[in-house]
């Protein structure tokens, strides 16, 4: 249902859902793509903008080596954290079967 | 390759050039883990070492261990690394239980180490880059013979989630198993000496990844596959014989390698295909938001160059130089973590009474067997003790049979060997008015023998002057000192 030209693909948009583990009907699909499409657009008129010599930037503000001493402070309370965990076995987490390949 | 190669393999080995690419995880042994205060511990009770940070709960947020960065500048050194001005972390993202974030906080690129190398045996072997990431957590599979596909249901332990590990790319520089085997040990014997790991194999805390492909000479790189699942240094050899083998064969049938990811079968001596993938993996790395670039300062990084020790390369061609004994000797003291250090502080503690050597012959044959019984590391081992045992065969106080069992006693029992000697009433006679007179009472008891000595022809010659040390040594219970012994009775028997 892409139109031409657009930023972003139907197809696209249905394989990033895919990857997020998002399941989109039909109409999400068609509806994401046009709504993602207008994003990328404004974005693309950064884009317009000569950033030659711009280092690409993760952060608002220019902060270098946050650290932390590597000192030990407690844990949390093993019984408090897996009580709020859907299933539990011997002090584990209990999870369903996995499918997937390790990564 | 193995011992017992047929001339057939050794027709197709002339052909064929196997390609060996390393990846070794290793996990760094800091107090805390990478991005949060838990303490990074092996063997704690499940999910007693967990907070939000590393459960990934909503809200908490990363802070990197400022003890990381400066392990990494140390890996840095050692390896020869560019450590660039700056470098950042990424998230990778996929879906697995063993991340409860579902993704990886790991550097991508632009990470903290590039372009090192390592020399093994006389030959260089590139390494392209180490970064830091995050470990994760550690699933038990149930049902099924604890096969994952088969599994019913997986149980999840996150202490280890949020453990600091260095990645360290190799270049596909390696070709053969042997030489694989001996870039690990030149790697973790250096990564142990900079004090950054524990790098013990067998507790995980150093895994190895292999790429392996096969190619005839001059050819370009074949396909490689990548082994999984090797967790000991004889496992990688075995893996990487493995594949060597099967690659060839393959090709020769005219098949073609598949790029793919395969596991090492330990029982089986085989690699296996891990499950294919209906799509390329797709990670979406994108900058971690949540951290800032680690910028290492000038002053650590001067404050880390001054506190480098020195490096097992080094210290071996010191201790060939200084104490005359053989690479294979100096191979053997370095293999065994500690084990160098056990022998330095001996030597010095020697006082005079005996040579390096002698303490290598030890450390490496007594001390070493010792070590590898009980698993106790050599640092936890007295070496002032070997010095005296040393001092004590030297000055000839005690034979180097009874320096055997005084030796293990010694280990077992944490005691000072001059104190066991004694105990044991072992020190050996070296007094001469002594010997003499015990040797002059066998003779005379012995007359018979003596004639036979003296009418015998080399071969009985031989037998007799046996038999009347053997009758010496026992009228001394086995104390006498045999060199002294010796002299004595030829003297004697010569006399008449």
């Amino acid at each position: 249902m892409s139109e031409p030209g657009a930023r972003i693909t139907r197809a696209e948009v249905t394989h990033v859902a895919r990857l997020a583990r998002l399941a989109l009907t039909d109409d999400e699909a068609d509806s994401l793509t046009r709504e993602l499409g207008v994003i990328l657009d404004n974005a693309a008129r950064v884009s317009a903008l000569d950033t030659a010599g711009v280092p690409p930037t993760a952060h608002p503000v220019p902060l270098v080596n946050v650290l932390r001493a590597d000192v030990p402070k407690p844990c949390l309370d093993r019984d408090e954290v897996l009580s709020q965990a859907p299933a539990v076995e011997d002090g584990r987490f209990l999870v369903p079967r996995i499918l997937g390949e390790e990564p | 390759m193995t011992d017992t190669t047929d001339t057939a393999d050794a027709s197709r080995t002339d052909q064929w050039e196997t390609v060996v690419g390393l990846e070794v995880h290793v996990e760094l042994a800091t107090v805390t883990k990478l991005f949060c205060a838990c303490p990074n511990l092996f063997g704690a009770e499940p999910n007693t070492n967990i907070c939000p940070v590393c459960l990934g709960l909503p809200g908490s947020l990363p802070v990197l261990n400022e003890r990381v960065v400066e392990f990494a500048l140390r890996v840095g050194e050692a390896f020869h690394f560019d450590v660039p001005e700056r470098s950042i972390f990424h998230r990778k993202n996929y879906f697995y239980p063993d991340m409860p974030k579902d993704f990886q906080t790991t550097q991508y690129d632009e990470p903290i180490c590039l372009a090192g190398w390592l020399d093994v045996d006389g030959v260089r072997v590139g390494i392209t880059r180490a970064h830091l990431e995050e470990d994760t957590g550690k699933s038990v599979h149930l049902g099924g013979g604890g096969r994952i596909h088969d599994a019913s249901h997986s149980l999840v332990d996150y202490n280890r989630a949020g453990v600091p590990l260095m990645e360290i790319v190799s270049e596909p520089d390696m070709r053969s198993s042997e030489q694989a085997r001996r870039y690990v040990e030149e790697l973790r014997a250096t990564l142990l000496a900079i004090g950054v790991s524990d790098v013990k194999m067998e507790e995980g805390s150093l895994r190895v990844d292999a790429n392996i492909s096969v190619r005839h000479y001059g050819d370009e790189f074949g396909t490689r596959a990548e082994i999984k699942n090797v967790n000991s240094l004889r496992s990688l050899a075995r893996a990487i014989d493995y594949e060597h083998d099967r690659q060839i064969e393959m090709l020769e049938r005219g098949e073609r390698v598949k790029q793919e990811t395969r596991h090492w079968d330990e029982e089986a001596g085989c690699t296996r295909p891990g499950r294919s993938k209906e799509e390329p993996d797709d990670y979406r790395y994108f900058p971690e938001p949540d951290l800032v670039p680690i910028a290492p300062s000038a002053e650590l990084r001067a404050h880390v160059r001054a506190s480098m020790p020195e490096l097992p390369a080094a210290q071996r061609t010191r201790l060939i130089d200084e104490w005359g004994i053989n690479d294979h000797e100096a191979g053997v003291l370095l293999s065994t973590p500690g084990l160098a250090e056990y022998a330095e502080t001996a030597v010095v503690a020697l006082d005079g009474g005996g040579t390096p050597k002698d303490v290598v012959n030890w450390a490496t044959n007594d001390v070493l067997s010792y070590v590898n019984e009980t698993g106790l590391s050599p640092a936890l081992l007295a070496p002032e003790m070997l010095a005296e045992l040393v001092r004590l065969v030297g000055d000839g106080t005690i034979s180097r049979n009874q320096a055997r069992d005084v030796l293990a006693e010694s280990l077992r029992e944490e005691k000072w060997p001059k104190a066991i000697v004694s105990e044991r009433g072992l020190a050996q006679v070296s007094d001469e008015g002594a010997l003499g007179a015990a040797v002059d009472d066998v003779l005379a008891q012995n007359a018979d023998a003596v004639e036979e000595w003296r009418s015998g022809d080399d071969k009985v010659k031989k037998k007799k002057r046996g038999f009347l040390m053997g009758e010496c040594m026992k009228a001394l219970k086995g104390q006498g000192n045999p060199q002294l012994l010796n002299r004595l009775l030829d003297e004697r028997l010569a006399r008449g």
